[in-house]
């Protein structure tokens, strides 16, 4: 028994040295585009954890996760034009000169600001999310109700980001890759490099932060909700409280991702808030295994590379073996792969490796032979 | 004369005109094992749903410990003492037998709390007592999913005891279980009155008599009788309500 | 007066295309408790199978009957949207019973599928396709049930179904090189014109009421009258009605369910394709033009409360008259000497985007106070 542990222990060991020896050695051996693509999924697996909390350990399935991740985009976006805006003409972002803005709108003062944006980034999505969320399970709207509002809300935000040039600039949206940060600029190589290894950082601690919230009785709460909320709450917990707060949680997350997805593809627009692309980010949950955090990661970065090699390859087929996925996943395999490998034979070696949770079996023996309860 | 546990007054429910219980009054006093019965459609689940707060009722009042309820949350009232078991066996399936009751005995049951540090002690040993009870010690790691139904039950009744809560509500704890398993039960909840109070609902009449406590017979959404168990039997009035549907008492 | 008829006009043309659109899904998520997210491609291909029928009745043969061919794509469409949806029914949908959440997401995917399918394959192949499926539906009714039974009816239904394929590559073909236009694939959107008859407007009251949204309005107003006949006096909307309200019994009282579960999706799908001719008749017909609306249609069917049609109906119509109160500015013509402050917000709201962004809000806002809709479902059994 001892042996063996040790053996996990060291294997856990080497393989974060090498996955910290990929991320460090990434940047030097693949080509800059390469390297920009997996730069931009590493930053999706973020907003796929959140998804992955309210969803695949909550059962909230949230259609809306869009808006977070492009407020957090918006806020690190309107930082990096205000910041490289100084020499401008007015020492506004030059795009409102389109529309005869000749004084900054009041919410964008703020984000003259890193410290506030570093902030603003993660907390303005999460307190969105909060208060939405609130405003939802307060009257225990939940199942696809929930998804049927998170999705409204999602068209709301669209139609009103989309519509207003004059504030933050409609639907061209806000560039990032020409502005300066550090003195540099956003879209060089170096500074692209930079964001590579901080999404990579933020990844890994983004995975470990979310390991902390399921692994104990928080997470076990959660779960409860999932499976049975009634009981949850006439064992004592307020579901309401904790759903709000998860919900929260995923905004944050979706926040720092939608940041770092827009330093690294150079521009934040409405897009960000499609309808089509707040489902993707469920599909690739879904099929990296819903209630493994390791699953959606390796999902999002997975189902993505995919995406842009067959889309390279054959554009037309990609929507195609897109739905297909979506009804594969559902149909044939909901645990999703993770999920299918932990249950299926080659359970063993992975949770060795420690990736997969063992789950316990129940033997088909009675082991403690005669039933009775000892008063 | 001490103030009654729990008081119900007057209360009635109706749905859409329907009245599943009408005026109904009845008292709980500490450390009392009750026992209610009746027909189907009596009432006695939506007298559940009134004193845990999923039902509001229409008229009436429900006094805990001398405090309303109407008007609190489910997770209010639970944490007031007042514990459910519901009538199929409800535990978190996906979770451990451990994990189950780890989340019955935390205190507080706060989202802060829960995140940072673990059981504590006494906590801990309070749930190694719970598996001593219901004999789930060796399951302990096992997903609640995988017990067996009695094992479930008793899970479920290890589960409300660790709430800690000075009513025990229990409905229909015995469905599906074994002869065996069912005067263990009984036995069970005997012990557990006098520290709580327990008011168990039942079809079950053995069962019933086996718990050797005052019951209360429901019909048509209001109190029938009360009484001890071989005055009830004798009562014209039960038989007439059970024998005009002879095959309900088998359900 | 006029301004308010005016405004009451183009309130009920919005929300009787919400209304139509939104009637089909009101019926399978309202009697199945199944989400459809392909219901928008469905009305999609409705709008489609006016467009090829539109064509085919360009065809020298049928030209001097060019004036009707709305009335027969109405048909047509309802077929298409029908016969989709029941296959869609029978291979995904069915497996899926019971777990909303997992229908959504594999209709979404179906969704997908459909869109890029009109993208890329020819629409006369599409409607060949449709064409055996039809005809392999309904074949096992018209064979006489002694050939189904036993071993022998399995060798039938294969070869009904080798039949079928044949029809349908037979009508594929023909149509393809009868109709030129239909025998490529084409991403771009194509356009429905009008018949004669249905352009310009109708003058009443100092107020021009557009012939198109007129005919849209009746077009609802039949297919919520005749749903409404359906399923309250039919035998088989009251079969629907038992199996909704409880499935295992309606089973051991002889209905069959299964057959039930394909009639009501295939009824919502129909109602979809109808939707798809009213939409057709509003604007141009692209992969995407379902996907505007499933949103709203959502929306509807929560508003009015689930399963219940006269709430589909009134939450359609206030939506309507809404959008239109709020999207074209109309309070400012109402009230022109508001203050201000008033009036530059009203103004802010004043385009087609914002107004949406206003009325989800007050959607949303409304549902705090009745969270289950205009007309809630009650009892106990809600929650169960």
């Amino acid at each position: 028994m001892k042996g063996t542990k040790q053996f996990r222990r060291w294997l856990t060991l080497l393989l974060w040295i090498v996955i910290l020896a990929a991320i460090i050695a990434a940047p030097f051996v693949l080509p800059v585009f390469r390297l920009n693509l997996l730069g931009r999924y590493l930053s999706l697996a973020i907003v796929a954890l959140g998804v992955d909390l309210i969803w695949g350990y909550t059962g909230l399935l949230s259609l809306g996760q869009g808006i977070f991740f492009a407020l957090g985009g918006y806020c690190a976006a309107m930082y990096l034009q205000l910041n490289s805006a100084s020499e401008l003409p007015n020492g506004i972002p030059e795009f409102f000169g389109l529309y005869g803005v000749k004084n900054l709108p009041f919410f964008w003062e703020p984000f003259n600001s890193p410290l506030f944006t570093t902030i603003a980034i993660w907390l303005l999505p999460g307190v969105v999310a909060a208060m939405l969320g609130f405003l939802v399970f307060r009257n225990r709207i939940k199942g696809v109700y929930f998804s049927i509002l998170t999705q409204a809300a999602l068209l709301v935000f669209f139609n009103f980001f989309n519509g207003q040039q004059k504030l933050i600039n409609g639907t061209n949206g806000l560039k990032t890759d020409v502005t300066q940060l550090f003195g540099q600029m956003v879209g060089s190589p170096s500074m692209q490099r930079c964001f590579f290894w901080l999404t990579a950082l933020l990844v890994i601690l983004a995975w470990l932060f979310s390991r902390w919230i399921v692994r104990d009785r928080f997470g076990h709460v959660l779960v409860g909700i999932r499976d049975d909320e009634p009981r949850l709450r006439f064992t004592g917990y307020n579901p309401t409280l904790f759903k709000t707060i998860i919900f929260a949680i995923a905004g944050g997350l979706a926040g720092i991702s939608g940041a770092l997805y827009t330093v690294q593809s150079g521009i934040v627009s409405p897009q960000f808030m499609t309808v089509p692309f707040s489902i993707e980010m469920v599909i690739w949950v879904a099929v990296g295994g819903r209630g493994t955090l390791l699953g959606a990661i390796i999902g999002a970065v997975f189902i993505n590379y995919a995406k842009s090699l067959v889309s390279e390859a054959l554009p037309a087929s990609w929507m195609f073996i897109q739905g297909g996925l979506f009804i594969l996943v559902v149909t044939a395999l909901p645990e999703g792969v993770l999920g299918w490998l932990q249950s299926e034979g080659p359970r063993n070696l992975l949770s060795r490796l420690g990736i997969a949770r063992p789950i316990s079996t129940y033997p088909s023996l009675e082991i403690d032979g005669k039933k009775e309860i000892n008063l | 004369m001490t103030l009654p546990l729990l008081e119900l007054r007057h209360v009635s429910v109706s749905f859409d005109g329907f009245y599943a219980l009408t005026d109904l009054n009845l008292n709980l006093e500490l450390g009392e094992l009750r026992a209610v019965i009746g027909p189907n459609g009596a009432g006695k689940t939506t007298f559940l749903d009134v004193i845990t707060g999923k039902v509001k009722p229409t008229r009436g009042d429900v006094i805990f410990k001398g405090n309303s309820l109407l008007g609190l949350r489910e997770h209010r009232i639970a944490r007031l003492g007042i514990g459910r078991k519901f009538q199929s066996p409800r535990v978190f399936e996906n979770l451990n037998v451990y994990e189950n009751l780890a989340l019955a005995v935390s205190q507080p049951k706060k989202p802060w709390q829960l995140l940072i540090g673990g059981l504590n002690g006494f906590q801990r040993d309070r749930i190694d007592h719970l598996l001593n009870i219901v004999n789930l010690h060796s399951r302990s790691g096992f997903l609640a999913g995988s017990l067996s139904h009695g094992q479930k039950q008793w899970l479920e009744i290890a589960m409300l005891v660790g709430q800690d809560p000075d009513l025990l509500l229990v409905d229909e704890p015995v469905a599906g279980l074994t002869d065996e398993e069912t005067e263990l039960t009984a036995d069970l909840l005997k012990s557990l009155a006098g520290d709580h109070t327990v008011l168990v609902i039942d079809h079950d009449m053995e069962f019933i008599r086996r718990l050797d406590s005052p019951v209360t017979v429901l019909h048509q959404g209001n109190v029938l009788c009360e009484g001890a168990m071989e005055s009830i039997q004798k009562d014209p009035r039960v038989i007439e309500v059970y024998l005009g549907r002879p095959e309900e008492e088998s359900l | 007066m006029e301004l308010i008829l005016e405004c009451l006009f183009n309130g009920v043309a919005i929300g009787s295309v919400l209304l139509v659109a939104a009637l089909g899904l009101a019926i399978v998520f309202g009697l199945m408790g199944v989400i459809n997210l392909a219901h928008g491609e469905l009305m999609m291909l409705g709008a489609y199978s006016t467009y090829v029928t539109q064509l085919i009745f360009k065809l020298p043969a049928l030209k001097p009957f060019y004036n009707a061919y709305v009335i027969v794509a109405l048909v047509v469409a309802f077929i298409v949207s029908a016969v989709v949806g029941i296959l869609l029914e029978r291979s995904v949908i069915r497996r899926l019973y019971g777990s909303p959440l997992e229908t959504l997401l594999a209709t979404w995917g179906v969704s997908l599928i459909l869109q890029q399918f009109v993208r890329s394959v020819p629409l006369a192949y599409g409607a060949g396709l449709v064409l055996s499926l039809l005809v392999g539906f309904i074949s096992p009714f018209l064979l006489p049930q002694k050939l189904l039974e036993g071993s022998r009816g399995r060798l039938v239904r294969a070869a009904s179904w080798a039949f079928s394929a044949l029809v349908g590559v037979l009508g594929a073909g023909g149509l393809g090189s009868l109709v030129s236009r239909l025998g490529r694939a084409s991403a771009r959107n194509v356009d429905v014109t009008a018949p004669s008859w249905m352009r310009g407007g109708i003058d009443l009251w100092g107020v021009t009421f557009p012939i198109p949204r007129l005919v849209i309005i009746v077009i609802t107003f039949i297919a919520v009258l005749g749903i409404t006949w359906f399923l309250n006096r039919s035998v088989w909307g009251m079969r629907i009605r038992a199996v909704t309200q409880n499935r295992s019994m309606s089973d051991c009282l002889g209905i069959s369910t299964e057959r039930v579960d394909v009639l009501t999706f295939g009824i919502g799908s129909g109602l979809a394709g109808v939707a798809g001719v009213a939409v057709s008749l509003l604007g141009s017909v692209g992969p995407n033009v379902g996907a505007s609306y499933i949103v709203g249609c959502f929306m509807v069917v929560v508003l009015g409360g689930v399963g219940n049609l006269l709430g589909t109906v009134l939450a359609s119509f206030s939506i309507g008259i809404m959008t239109d109160l709020i999207g074209a500015g109309r309070l400012l013509s109402i009230w022109p000497d508001m203050p201000t402050p008033l009036a530059s917000a009203v103004d802010f709201f004043a385009t087609t985007s914002m107004a949406r962004v206003l009325v989800f809000a007050l959607i949303v806002v409304f549902l705090q106070f009745r969270p289950a809709g205009l007309f809630p479902q009650k009892g106990r059994m809600v929650e169960a």
